[in-house]
């Protein structure tokens, strides 16, 4: 007979674990140095921000315990309910919260802040994964569409798939200002490539952003001449028939029209946005006292670690707060400088190792739901990886957004834990559900 | 769904995971690239967070001789701020302190907030606050928020003498910081004298702290807890032959009066005085505002010129005192004997009487120089330039002549230890080709060369220094004025090379010392006899443009065993006997016995002020001086 105690940590998979566990103390051990200063060197000063860490590791633990102790099926029959209590959290935090810094995202409780939107990933992941597991969203079919009612009827699920990722994104961006979390979002695409959506919409993102930096730095009649190039050579080798003709000129004025909006978007942006873009170009005269700072220090920071890196709290552009948000979004800062080339690596294959582990486990799912979710802690974790440290590098924009276990803050920490662990529990439960 | 479709869509599996490792992997490249390969973000960090601070030693110390203090240091204040921190500051109070306007405050602080400056970094406000300034302020101080009271190291100098000698400081040149790497702009350096040319020892090593700086550029830490730190090792102090009080006593003499005083020892070559007059007071050139005011007004007084070093820089025509050379190179050449008589008919006969003469009895050797006779030395030169025998002809002759005189240190560079030095003049065979023509001058041509006249001009330096060979009978010492570097008493062996001059035999030099005995016991400068000191000397009488003549007057003392050889140039004053030789014979006395036993002869050396003498000389046509020069354009013909 087994004991009650191991029936909740059965089949558990330890690997991942143990990763996780990794990587939340090392992150714990960086915001340390990154805020480490001779007055205080206690770690578990709680008046400091590695203090509060400490109490933000010790209650996410307990999060990934619960987690791992209640039913599996919970969380499946549960998946809408997260999703539209989240909802309703998000949209009413711009009004009920505090606006810090621009953003009206947060609720206070004295000096610990929440920001719900942080938890939205896991509530979107796990209503994506309910409405998916019923649904098929590869468009092989051999029936014929012709009224506009089929095709609509052919693409309703991915247009309810958009709807579910689209709706807190929006609310996140529009309400709450937070351009960076609302971007993450975006990171769900992986899950509907797994599960059918054709490449051509994936080519057809790429084809924007492409379109969209070029733009940027390329003078528009440039891109009309090569669109109206790209139609003749295309439609000359094609074939010859009225529909293809306008099918293929829709093709090409739509890309038209977005390189002629692009500016138009551009200008839209707030100036800080427009910065940082123009900062990742290269375009015009880049102040490295003003918008170009931050990527500037960063790159200094990382670049002066060297093979072996300065040495834990010996990174002086670290301690000496050269870099701005180095405890949270700058945090690879204190890695790369600390722990040099060799730690920065060391993070960023355990990070891959950990995402590549989920994506195993993902598809050793007997239950499509825990498959889709799984893709979704992947998607979500990589989305973060790469956004986070290519801006500390310095080959994306700067945006906002947390490093995984690693940055300082309660809110994104619980939220990859809670998003991990629902998905190592449904793992754990793999065995026990049927086909 | 079919399984077909299935199989089909868990593939895509492999492409994602594929693109996982494809950006992580160019990540890792970037990073590689970073980190390794690109050195520019190591230096930027650098930047960031070192700030190498100089630590300045104290400069070296320099005393006299007896080991008087001649330079010491000094601390000087500066108000320094820091903008950030000034907010709140009593600025009326301030203002009113430092005796600015308010718009002078907000400039001052604007400039100091600007790049290269910063907010949160120290500058200096008001540089060498005045010791008034400096208690009204410090009374203060807890008004003045962000201010502070930073102390500095300047030169200190507890007598006001020797200012030409010791020379100055100041802040380096532009140049100069580019081309040594040891100067930064704002440092300070030897600008003159013994400061300039010692430069090397007394500045010590500068120190380096390096300090951790945070983002706001404020002081955070020490880096490597000063293991990578060097200490600024102090300037070592120099031992100057210089003799305070004689100089002090040369100084006093000279006052009111243009001219120099030099005084070596002939046993060394140790400078024991080296007085230039007009002087001022070295401690006018410390630095700070003050500085450049005193600097200014020094440099405009066009009639003193009192930062011009005469005893190095002044040339002067030798006059009379060059016959003591003649007459070593004559009877080294075998042209000149003890026993030599030349016809004097007030003045020299083959040339109609010129260079003129004074009325004096028949001489010899020995007489010549105690009565100085112009007739006598333009035979002696003639005989000396026109010895066929030995040189063939007259330009051989004329260039031995010339080497020979050269070799006693006149017309050339000492090199001894005092910067900007001059090397007088002994006219070259080319300069009278080109001013006569070839072959188109003559030992009559250029006779007043054998009185110290014509072009030949010499540095009162290097008189002194004929005075040492002739004290010596026959070489010198490079003349040093320190003798000893840092507590080890360095001294460089160039100065310990006895340099022969031409002549060596002593038996020459025992009669031109004879007949310098008899200038001062009875021939043209017995002012300058003393009772129990034999002084043997020579006159000088040097014409010149510039006024009245100048008196030269050298001399050594003892006779026997002789410890101090003196020039003294009186310039404008008249003849060498009258104002030269009885300075001269109170230096020596102040030398050798410490006390002055002639006060009436001091009072009036020290009283007569002669500067004012020949300006009213000058306004009033100089009567004598216009007669002089008509002769003397005779004589050239």
């Amino acid at each position: 007979m087994r004991s009650e105690n191991n029936k909740y940590f059965e089949n558990i998979d330890w690997i991942s674990v143990l990763i996780y566990a990794i990587l939340v103390l090392m992150g714990w051990f960086n915001i340390y140095a990154a805020v480490y200063d001779e007055q205080h060197q206690s770690i578990f000063d709680i008046s400091q921000k590695y203090g509060k860490q400490m109490i933000w590791i010790i209650t996410a633990f307990l999060i990934a315990f619960t987690i791992l102790i209640i039913d599996a099926e919970f969380y499946t029959v549960f998946a809408y309910g997260f999703y539209i209590f989240f909802l309703i959290l998000n949209i009413a935090v711009p009004f009920l919260g505090k606006e810090i810094k621009g953003s009206r995202s947060w609720f206070r409780l004295g000096e610990f802040g929440i920001q719900p939107a942080e938890f939205m990933k896991f509530a979107t992941n796990l209503a994506l994964a309910k409405f998916l597991s019923n649904q098929n969203l590869s468009v092989i079919s051999t029936k014929r569409y012709k009224t506009f009612a089929d095709y609509i009827l052919m693409y309703k699920n991915t247009l309810i798939t958009f709807l579910i990722i689209g709706t807190p994104m929006s609310i996140i961006l529009f309400l709450q200002n937070e351009t960076g979390l609302a971007i993450t979002f975006t990171s769900f695409i992986i899950i509907l490539y797994r599960e059918g959506l054709s490449v051509n919409y994936i080519i057809a993102g790429f084809i924007f952003v492409l379109l969209f930096i070029l733009s940027l730095l390329i003078h528009q009649i440039y891109f009309y001449i090569t669109f109206m190039i790209i139609f003749i050579v295309w439609f000359y080798f094609g074939k010859h028939s009225w529909k293809v003709f306008f099918t293929k000129l829709l093709y090409v004025l739509l890309a038209s029209l977005f390189v002629f909006s692009s500016n138009f978007i551009y200008s839209k942006l707030q100036p800080h946005q427009r910065g940082r873009i123009d900062v990742l170009l290269g375009r015009g005269e880049i102040n490295l006292k003003k918008e170009g700072y931050n990527v500037h220090q960063s790159k200094i920071a990382i670049g002066s670690g060297g093979l072996w890196g300065k040495g834990y709290l010996k990174g002086t552009q670290t301690k000496y707060n050269f870099v701005p948000e180095q405890d949270t979004d700058f945090i690879f800062c204190t890695v790369g400088e600390e722990w040099g080339f060799v730690g920065s690596t060391i993070v960023l294959i355990l990070f891959t190792f950990l995402i590549i582990r989920i994506i195993t486990l993902a598809e050793r799912q007997r239950s499509e739901f825990s498959r889709i979710y799984g893709y979704g802690v992947a998607s979500v974790l990589f989305f973060h990886l790469v956004i986070n440290v290519g801006m500390t590098i310095g080959i994306l924009p700067v945006i906002g957004i947390p490093l995984p276990f690693f940055s300082y803050g309660g809110s994104s920490l619980w939220e990859f834990t809670i998003l991990l662990f629902i998905f190592l529990k449904l793992d754990a439960n793999r065995l026990y559900v049927l086909r | 769904m079919n399984t077909y479709q299935k199989i089909r869509l868990s593939e895509r599996k492999n492409y994602i995971i594929r693109f996982i490792v494809l950006i992580v992997i160019l990540y890792i490249a970037r990073l590689f690239y970073l980190q390794i390969i690109s050195e520019e973000y190591k230096v930027y960090a650098q930047i960031n967070a070192f700030e190498f601070l100089t630590e300045y030693p104290p400069r070296g110390y320099i005393y006299d001789r007896n080991g008087k203090l001649l330079v010491m240091n000094e601390s000087s204040y500066d108000l320094m701020v820091v903008p950030k921190e000034s907010k709140g500051c009593d600025t009326n109070a301030l203002c009113e302190i430092l005796e600015i306007s308010k718009d002078e405050y907000i400039k001052r602080m604007t400039k100091l907030s600007l790049p290269p400056n910063s907010p949160r970094k120290q500058g200096v406000f008001e540089k060498q606050l005045s010791v008034k300034t400096y208690a009204a302020l410090q009374e203060k101080m807890y008004r003045f928020k962000g201010f502070y009271v930073q102390v500095r190291s300047i030169r200190k100098y507890p007598r006001p003498i020797a200012a030409h000698a010791l020379g100055y400081i100041g802040e380096v040149s532009k140049a100069k910081a580019e081309k040594d790497a040891y100067y930064k702009e704002g440092d300070y350096i030897g600008v003159s004298g013994i400061e300039y040319s010692y430069e090397k020892y007394l500045r010590g090593k500068k120190g380096v702290r390096i300090v951790i700086k945070d983002v706001h550029n404020r002081e955070v830490g020490r880096f490597m807890d000063g293991k990578y730190d060097t200490l600024a090792i102090p300037g070592k102090p120099l031992y100057s032959s210089i003799d305070a009080e004689l100089q002090e006593y040369g100084e006093y003499l000279m006052q009111n009066k243009k001219g120099s005083i030099v005084a070596i020892e002939p046993s060394t070559g140790e400078i024991l005085c080296l007085v230039s007059s007009p002087t001022y007071d070295p401690n006018l050139l410390v630095g700070g505002k003050e500085r450049n005011k005193n600097f200014a007004k020094l440099l405009s007084d066009t009639i003193n010129v009192p930062l011009l070093n005469r005893a190095t820089q002044a040339m002067y025509p030798p006059g009379s005192t060059f016959k003591l050379i003649d007459a070593l190179i004559g009877q080294k050449d075998g042209v000149l004997f003890s026993n030599t008589i030349y016809p004097c008919a007030r003045g020299y006969p083959p040339m109609g009487g010129h260079p003129k003469c004074h009325p004096h009895p028949p001489v010899d050797l020995e007489g010549s120089i105690q009565y100085s006779c112009n007739s006598y030395y333009s035979y002696v030169f003639k005989s000396i330039v026109e010895n066929y025998k030995m040189w063939g002809n007259f330009l051989n002759a004329y260039q031995h002549w010339r080497d020979a005189v050269m070799s006693f240190g006149i017309g050339r560079k000492l090199n001894y230890d005092i910067p900007y030095e001059k090397p007088g003049n002994v006219p070259s065979i080319q300069y009278y080709d080109k001013v006569f023509g070839k072959n188109r001058w003559f030992a009559g041509t250029v006779i007043s060369l054998g009185i110290g006249q014509a072009e030949l001009t010499a540095v009162p330096i290097q008189l002194a220094n004929v005075m040492c060979v002739i004290a010596n009978k026959g070489y010198y010492y490079i003349p040093h004025i320190v003798k000893g570097i840092g507590n080890e008493k360095y001294l460089d062996s160039i100065y310990k090379v006895k340099h022969y001059v031409y002549v060596t035999e002593k038996e020459y030099y025992d009669r031109v010392i004879n007949g310098m005995e008899k200038v001062v016991e009875a021939g043209t400068a017995t002012l300058a006899k003393m009772k129990d000191i034999k002084i043997c000397g020579k006159t000088g009488t040097a014409e010149n443009p510039h006024g009245k003549d100048h008196a030269l007057f050298f001399a050594f003392a003892p006779k026997e065993n002789p410890q101090i050889a003196i020039s003294v140039i009186v310039e404008n004053s008249g003849f060498g006997g009258v104002w030269a030789a009885p300075i001269a014979s109170l230096m020596i006395e102040k030398y050798l016995k410490r006390k002055i036993s002639r006060p009436e002869l001091e009072k009036r050396m020290v009283e007569a002020n002669l500067i004012k003498a020949n300006i009213e000389y000058i306004k009033s046509g100089m009567p004598d001086k216009k007669k002089k020069e008509k002769n003397r354009k005779r004589t050239r013909r």
